[in-house]
């Protein structure tokens, strides 16, 4: 039972991380258009997120 | 490298386009001093088209950024000098085969969809925060078949819980309780009156619980409650959403602007609404007239089929009355605005069109129907709950915990969700299709329709003149009229360029608005056009014909005919099967809608019928317990689309109608008329299927919260199985014809 002492903040820790990266796609727009960023995988050119 | 994969790019060529709109009328300034242009991009599907719009509009020199949004076709540049003309940026898109016109987007350019954003967040977070409590509630109920675990470890993970399901719920169910206060706020309860009072009821219980050590907790059910209602919340909003977007693009395709001359003789673009009465227009051939006006100068041929849904095009010269609306043909006259626009036949018709719709959005989704049953009744049983608890002698703690369970059990999961998820894939199943749904409800409606009312011209008919004695007239005399016509603007002659298709015009071609054309080919002068001016023998001069005379030759006739669509006879037969009564409404002369009608299968038929006249009919079969759809193209039937109960355009109809309909649909089949009602009908059946499988799902479950036999793993399992199959429901609607 002693483990749950270090799980349990792991587990906060890990979902927390995941959140801030979630948070990070929607505001940095990545939802907005899907079909766009399907095909701007295929171009050379450096582009990167707005 | 660039991925070509060779996209069919922009526009038909000679298309009148209703693109006078200049620009720069159009370019926003924000606050850092930088200008910016939003742009409505039409035609560029891939990786190709993206990277040749993008890269051709940054190397213009001056623009600091540019880009394409490919879902939703919208095109946004930015510069910092002044004295940059954006009309550059148009021009790059135009010359790269794309269509581009300017946007007027209500939304500034910084504003994004945050309610989206927000939603989308809130249901992570309910998502992230249901999966962790679950991690501690599994060993509880385990437990509490096991039995192997202490009070002690128990009451620990219930305020682990509650440390994760707290916060996250607040921030999760921000949506309903401010929707909830705002709506308590006006005096009115909605949906999300029941959903908060559980929320902040379970929260408030489970602390108490958990405080002394008890048994139960419902920390998962707050958020998993969240999470559901937070999907159906997205879904619905985006669909929303997607209908705004599609309203917005049909208002800026009418956002034009006017080449008005000032009193320096210079003609300088001006936004129609500021067009006051007496100012000179210029009205370039492809143009709208754009306010009423009277033609000063010049001579040209006018297609009036907005306004009275005629096709033939007809001569216009100096003293004739224009009304808004009119597509001018041939040759580029001067006009002298006689009316403001607010006060000029469009306006008038919009004015009809939003009276129409202020009567639509009086319906009453089956949703919020739904919604109003239901509060009362969870309301009453469980306020019922709880005076039952009190008087067998529960005590007041037992007697609020199950209130609180019939409050959480009755959970809207599945009616938050059998709404949305069904409009989602039906609209879905519906765009494949080429149809574009403007609103949920308009699903709804459809599935309601007794009445379908046609126009006639472009809905029934193809709506283009088609050339139809190819077989009497030798090759040689098509080789050089072909040319010829390709050199015109007027509709017949592109009728029969788009008959033989592309290939070389025929150069220094003069064309002579009102009468037709002419070049000297081999020393001969070659004519095509009006009878008498042609010079052929015969001179009663028929509107769907053209004539051809080559030097001393004899004049030959070339004739043309407004067809019925290739499916019509088809989908006007299988919609008279499915029970629905048919009618043509139509501006045209009543001859000819006649025998329209009757070709088309369709008994009932009015003709010369003007727009107002259109929309009384409607009213006339509303009043008689009629549920109409009306299927028109023309502004002329604008007023009837928005009056109808649900109403659908062809995507070649003018823009004012498009904005009025709640479909649009793309492509040559009129076929989509009966598809939109199948699917509206199957839509209808799928929704009312998961308002009775709720309906049924309450009835098991509530007399087990009342008599106290809920725990939370069971309330666990009863919600997210009746959300899953209410989704799987909806689902199912892909699959039947």
């Amino acid at each position: 039972m002693e483990s749950i002492i270090y799980l349990v903040p792991i587990a906060f820790g890990v979902a927390i991380v995941a959140l801030i990266a979630f948070y990070w796609t929607i505001k940095s727009r990545q939802y907005e258009d899907p079909k766009g960023d399907a095909e701007r995988i295929l171009m050379e050119n450096d582009d990167r997120p707005l | 490298m660039d991925i070509d994969r060779g996209c069919p790019t922009g526009l038909e060529l000679a298309q009148p386009q209703s693109n006078a709109a200049d620009p720069r009328v159009f370019v926003r300034q924000n606050k850092a001093g930088h200008f910016s242009l939003e742009l409505l991009v039409r035609g560029a599907k891939c990786a190709g088209c993206l990277s040749k719009i993008e890269n051709g509009v940054k190397a213009i020199s001056g623009i600091e950024n540019a880009r394409l949004n490919l879902s939703t076709g919208r095109f946004t540049a930015d510069w910092a000098d002044t004295k940059f003309d954006p009309r550059q940026i148009v021009q790059t898109i135009v010359d790269l085969g794309y269509g581009a016109i300017p946007f007027q987007s209500q939304i500034g350019n910084s504003l994004q969809d945050k309610e989206a954003q927000n939603l989308l967040l809130a249901m992570t977070v309910a998502g992230v925060a249901m999966m962790f409590v679950m991690m501690f509630s599994q060993p509880i109920w385990m437990a509490a078949i096991y039995g192997e675990m202490g009070e002690g470890t128990r009451t620990l993970f219930h305020w682990l819980s509650a440390l994760v399901a707290l916060p996250a719920g607040l921030y999760a169910g921000m949506p309903f309780f401010s929707s909830a206060y705002n709506s308590l706020k006006k005096g009115h309860t909605n949906m999300d009156v029941p959903i908060s009072l559980a929320l902040i009821l379970t929260a408030a219980l489970s602390v108490y619980s958990t405080a002394k050590h008890g048994e139960h907790a419902f920390f998962d059910a707050i958020v998993m409650l969240e999470f559901f209602l937070l999907i159906g919340r997205y879904l619905d909003h985006r669909l929303r959403q997607k209908s705004r977007i599609a309203a917005q693009e049909l208002m800026a395709l009418q956002a034009v602007t006017a080449q008005r001359i000032g009193a320096n003789g210079e003609a300088t673009s001006v936004a129609v609404s500021n067009i006051a009465p007496n100012d000179l227009l210029i009205i370039l051939p492809g143009d709208r007239i754009p306010v009423d006006g009277i033609v000063e100068t010049g001579n040209s041929q006018a297609d009036f089929s907005m306004i009275n849904g005629e096709t033939a095009p007809v001569l216009i010269g100096v003293g004739q009355k224009l009304l808004a609306g009119v597509l001018n043909l041939s040759g580029s006259i001067t006009l002298r605005a006689s009316a403001k626009s607010d006060d000029s036949f469009l306006a008038e018709i919009a004015r009809l069109i939003e009276a129409g719709e202020q009567s639509k959005s009086q319906y009453v989704r089956l949703a919020d129907k739904a919604a109003a049953a239901y509060v009362p009744l969870v309301h009453g049983t469980a306020l019922l709950t709880f005076l039952g608890w009190l008087v067998v002698g529960g005590g007041f703690e037992q007697a609020i915990w199950n209130a609180c369970a019939v409050l959480i059990i009755t959970c809207p999961c599945a009616l938050g969700l059998a709404v949305p998820a069904v409009q989602v894939v039906a609209s879905g199943r519906l765009f494949k299709a080429g149809i574009l749904v403007k609103s949920g409800d308009a699903l709804e409606r459809l599935a309601a329709v007794t009445h379908i009312v046609f126009d006639k011209t472009g809905v029934l008919t193809s709506g283009q003149p088609k050339w139809t004695n190819r077989a009497e007239i030798a090759n040689e005399v098509i080789e050089i009229a072909v040319g010829l016509a390709r050199a015109s603007r007027h509709p017949l002659a592109r009728a029969l360029a788009r008959a033989i298709g592309p290939g070389p015009a025929i150069t220094g071609a003069n064309e002579v608005p009102g009468y037709g054309i002419e070049a000297t080919i081999g020393g001969n002068l070659v004519r095509m056009g009006r009878a008498e001016w042609v010079g052929a023998s015969q001179t009663t001069s028929n509107e769907s014909e053209l004539w051809f005379k080559n030097g001393g030759a004899t004049a030959i006739r070339f004739s043309f005919e407004d067809s019925l669509r290739a499916d019509t006879i088809a989908t006007i037969t299988a919609i008279k099967a499915m029970g629905i009564k048919v009618e043509v409404l139509s501006g045209d002369k009543l001859e000819v809608v006649e025998k329209t009608a009757k070709e088309a299968g369709i008994a009932e038929f009015r003709g010369a019928q003007s727009p107002f006249e259109k929309a009384a009919r409607l009213d006339e079969l509303a009043n008689n317990g009629a549920k109409v759809m009306m299927v028109g193209d023309g502004l002329n039937d604008a007023p009837a689309l928005a009056r109808a109960f649900v109403s659908m355009a062809p995507g070649a109809a003018a823009d004012a109608s498009q904005s009025a309909a709640d479909l649009v649909f793309q492509g040559e089949k009129l076929d989509a008329v009966r598809e939109a009602i199948v699917v509206g009908r199957l839509s209808k059946q799928r929704v009312l299927e998961n308002f009775w499988f709720s309906a049924i799902y309450n009835l098991v479950t509530v007399p087990l919260a009342v008599l106290g036999m809920v725990t939370p793993p069971i309330a666990a399992i009863a919600m997210s199985s009746s959300s899953i199959i209410v989704s799987l429901n909806a689902l199912r609607l892909h699959r039947y014809k």
